[in-house]
């Protein structure tokens, strides 16, 4: 199908593009930017005069509890909620049941994928088999299957032996390692940010340190075996800090940050509330403005959703026995925008966390709408004002503390190769 | 003022249910001092009964071993006359799986009128406070570390029978802070009373982080921290914290941070001695001065009847005329 997308405001940052232009599309790819290809003749015309174009979103991790999981949602069902939210590449972490640690759980999850049709939907594996942080997993079967890299999901390795030569074995495939940075002997059973909020509600703290320190850990095996390495989901400013002295020094390691953590603070957590028990946990607004300010300057390269949907019941219970996580995709991109808004970053350095970021780090072609790319693309009414409704969420989890917040920016076409996957209802 | 959003209250600001001290207006407190003083009264007749909870069904809802707080429950619901169940729920419906709240709705069911719940997990009673059916109130009796507003309360009673006021007073709170609910509630009523001066002396790893904030002072050294007190209230150390590393030995524990007969010696002669109970006698408090003069233990558990009748019947008497005014 051959579709022109009209008069949008095109936001491409791979490309350095953004400014007013059409956008076109052929044979699931982008055939012409601003100016249309000979004998160009489209059978869809979609005018986006006031929106913005831009690639769809990449998302970095995303849970969609398949397999193993399917009361909370499955993959048909968390890819549709995706397309609605404007996103068309998601990665899964591998701590689904069974783990990913093994090609035929690879490929159930990509047949699934792929006859929803909704999205892409990638996988990291198991760094360790069955993510218990003792034996290596079969990374080059895993690599083969399709895994864009290797994580341990939540579960520490808390042997810094194995760690150590877990890195180097992904090291020699060439394979990025996506860590997720908590120390478990800190963490012990908190549930809440260390600090005078978990101090006042009696809730065992997770202290800063815990965080830190697995980063100090992780930063130096990654300097010794010289592993590419992302983390996944900072939650302190000191953290940020060390990987910008890191970076600065020419490791090779990015990050990234969960939309939420980037507008909730452990004072959200009121008279206990559960939609917002998230791991890492809410930290302090100090550590809200670090992880802002990592974003502006570059050192957190992607925003990710951390979408983690949940039954009702996994939430109906005392704070510290619920389980933690946010059904997060339908709020990633106006979490996002809202940092615009807020004087964060400018629109374009926003998509970029959202699209040719968190793709570059998967190490994946899409992204970027240059032609001959791709067109996964996401249209969106950036000024369009929306209160959000639980019911009203896609996902089947529900289970987000953003309900009542006024947000803004609606996607309202969503293309995946070409393909119309979600049109908002008029 | 913020506690319009308060759950525990009323639109009026009465006392709807009671989870915590925390948010709650100084005049409430004070009305629950001035009540439960009336009820010590009833206490000390022959005639213990009052029938302004006749009719009503009062479930102790116990998630948790205890003995002191669910025997003090029990009797101060039963003088003022109403109905009383006694559920211990960790021997009961949850270890066969049910949840908390398929436990509630049963009893829901059964047309109580109050839960008083104790539960090993910080917020419990707020979570059944907020699924709990309209016409039922909820007190906390101990959630986790969170909170155990009438054992705070029946303190209080005691520190104001011994004092007539709290604005003159220092008042040191000894031991594992960081695990101790009761503290927090502590804190949280003193502070609201207008004492003059709130301590916690502990080791810095029983200490939580940003205490401060709840407007006390920290000591680690017991001897400087018990200068010039009014009134020591003394916590339960339990065994566990050894293991958990927060402490050498019981020994050194003591040594450092118990209350020996030398310590209470050098207390100002009209200072008391408080004790939440159960005690470990040669752990945190020796054994004479837990049974010493300055020792108003066994008040406090006498107290303890006389203000939970209060709680109980505040709790009932405002909201029910509440509901009975929208029916």
């Amino acid at each position: 199908m051959k579709i022109a997308i009209r008069a949008g405001r095109l936001v491409d940052p791979a490309n350095e593009v953004d400014r007013q232009a059409d956008l076109f599309i052929a044979d699931g790819k982008v055939v012409g930017v601003g100016r249309m290809p000979e004998g160009f003749a489209a059978e869809r015309e979609i005018d986006a005069t006031g929106q913005v174009v831009c690639p769809g979103l990449v998302d970095l991790q995303a849970r969609l509890r398949e397999p193993g999981e399917e009361h909370k949602a499955d993959i048909a069902s968390e890819t549709r909620a995706a397309a609605r939210a404007g996103i068309t590449t998601l990665c899964c972490p591998p701590d689904t049941r069974p783990v990913i640690d093994t090609p035929a759980v690879v490929e159930l999850i990509h047949r699934r994928a792929e006859s929803s049709g909704l999205a892409r939907v990638f996988t990291l594996g198991a760094l360790t088999r069955g993510l218990a942080g003792k034996q290596l997993s079969e990374m080059q079967a895993l690599r083969q299957a399709g895994c864009l890299g290797l994580s341990n999901a939540l579960e520490p390795v808390a042997d810094t032996l194995v760690m150590r030569r877990a890195l180097e074995y992904a090291a020699g495939l060439g394979m990025t390692v996506f860590l997720f940075a908590e120390d478990p002997w800190l963490r012990g059973q908190g549930c809440a940010h260390e600090g005078a909020v978990s101090t006042r509600m009696g809730l065992p703290g997770i202290p800063e340190i815990a965080e830190t320190i697995a980063v100090a850990r992780d930063l130096a095996l990654v300097e010794q075996t010289g592993v590419r390495a992302h983390f996944c989901q900072l939650s302190t400013r000191k953290a940020v800090r060390k990987l910008a002295r890191a970076r600065h020094d020419g490791l090779p390691v990015s990050a990234s940050v969960a939309a939420h953590q980037l507008h909730l603070t452990d004072m959200d957590l009121g008279e206990y509330n559960v939609m917002a028990h998230v791991r890492p946990p809410l930290r302090s607004q100090r550590d809200r403005d670090g992880l802002r300010e990592g974003l502006r300057e570059g050192v957190i390269d992607a925003i990710c959703s951390d979408h983690q949907p949940q039954d009702a019941d996994a939430k109906l219970g005392p704070f510290s026995a619920t389980e933690p996580g946010i059904s997060a995709l339908e709020t990633l991109l106006p979490l996002t925008l809202r940092l615009v808004r807020d004087g964060v970053l400018s629109l374009s350095q926003a998509i970029a966390r959202l699209t040719v970021e968190p793709a570059r780090i998967l190490g994946l072609e899409y992204g970027d709408l240059a032609v001959g790319r791709p067109a996964d693309v996401c249209v969106f009414d950036p000024e369009a004002l929306w209160t959000l409704r639980a019911e009203e969420l896609v996902s089947r989890g529900k289970n987000t503390p953003f309900v009542d917040w006024d947000l803004e920016g609606r996607v309202s076409y969503t293309l995946l190769g070409g393909r119309i996957v979600y049109q908002a209802a008029r | 003022m913020s506690y319009r959003h308060n759950m525990q209250l009323t639109p009026e600001r009465k006392l709807r249910h009671f989870l915590s001290i925390e948010g709650l207006p100084r005049a409430l407190l004070m009305e629950i001092l001035d009540t439960a003083e009336t009820f010590a009264q009833v206490g000390e007749r022959a005639m213990k009964k009052v029938p302004l909870l006749r009719g009503k069904t009062i479930v102790n809802l116990f998630f948790e071993d205890s003995t002191r707080t669910r025997t003090t429950f029990e009797l101060a619901a039963k003088r003022l006359s109403a109905d009383v169940l006694n559920l211990n729920v960790k021997t009961s419906a949850t270890s066969k799986g049910e949840s908390l709240l398929d436990t509630l709705r049963n009893l829901e069911a059964m047309q109580s009128d109050m839960f008083v719940v104790r539960h090993q997990q910080s917020g419990a009673a707020h979570f059944i406070a907020r699924h709990a059916a309209p016409h039922v109130s909820v007190i906390n009796a101990g959630d986790g570390c969170h909170a155990h507003p009438t054992q705070a309360m029946l303190d209080m009673f005691t520190i104001r029978r011994h004092f007539g006021q709290f604005a003159q007073l220092t008042v040191a709170i000894v031991g594992d802070i960081l695990h101790s609910r009761v503290a927090r509630s502590q804190i949280h009523a003193l502070t609201t009373l207008g004492t003059n001066e709130v301590r916690v002396i502990a080791p810095k790893t029983l200490i939580p982080k940003d205490i401060e904030q709840l407007g006390v002072h920290v000591y680690h050294d017991l001897d400087e921290g018990l200068r010039e007190v009014d009134v020591v209230i003394m916590l339960r150390l339990q065994k566990e914290r050894m293991s958990g590393a927060f402490l050498p030995s019981e020994n050194e524990y003591y040594a450092a941070y118990g209350l020996t007969q030398a310590r209470a010696a050098r207390l100002k002669p009209e200072a008391i001695v408080m004790h939440p109970g159960p005690i470990n006698r040669g752990v945190e408090i020796a054994s004479s001065v837990a049974d010493g003069e300055r020792s108003v233990i066994l008040e406090q558990v006498t107290h303890g009847i006389a203000v939970r009748m209060a709680v109980m019947s505040l709790c009932m008497g405002s909201h029910h005329a509440t509901q009975e005014a929208e029916a």
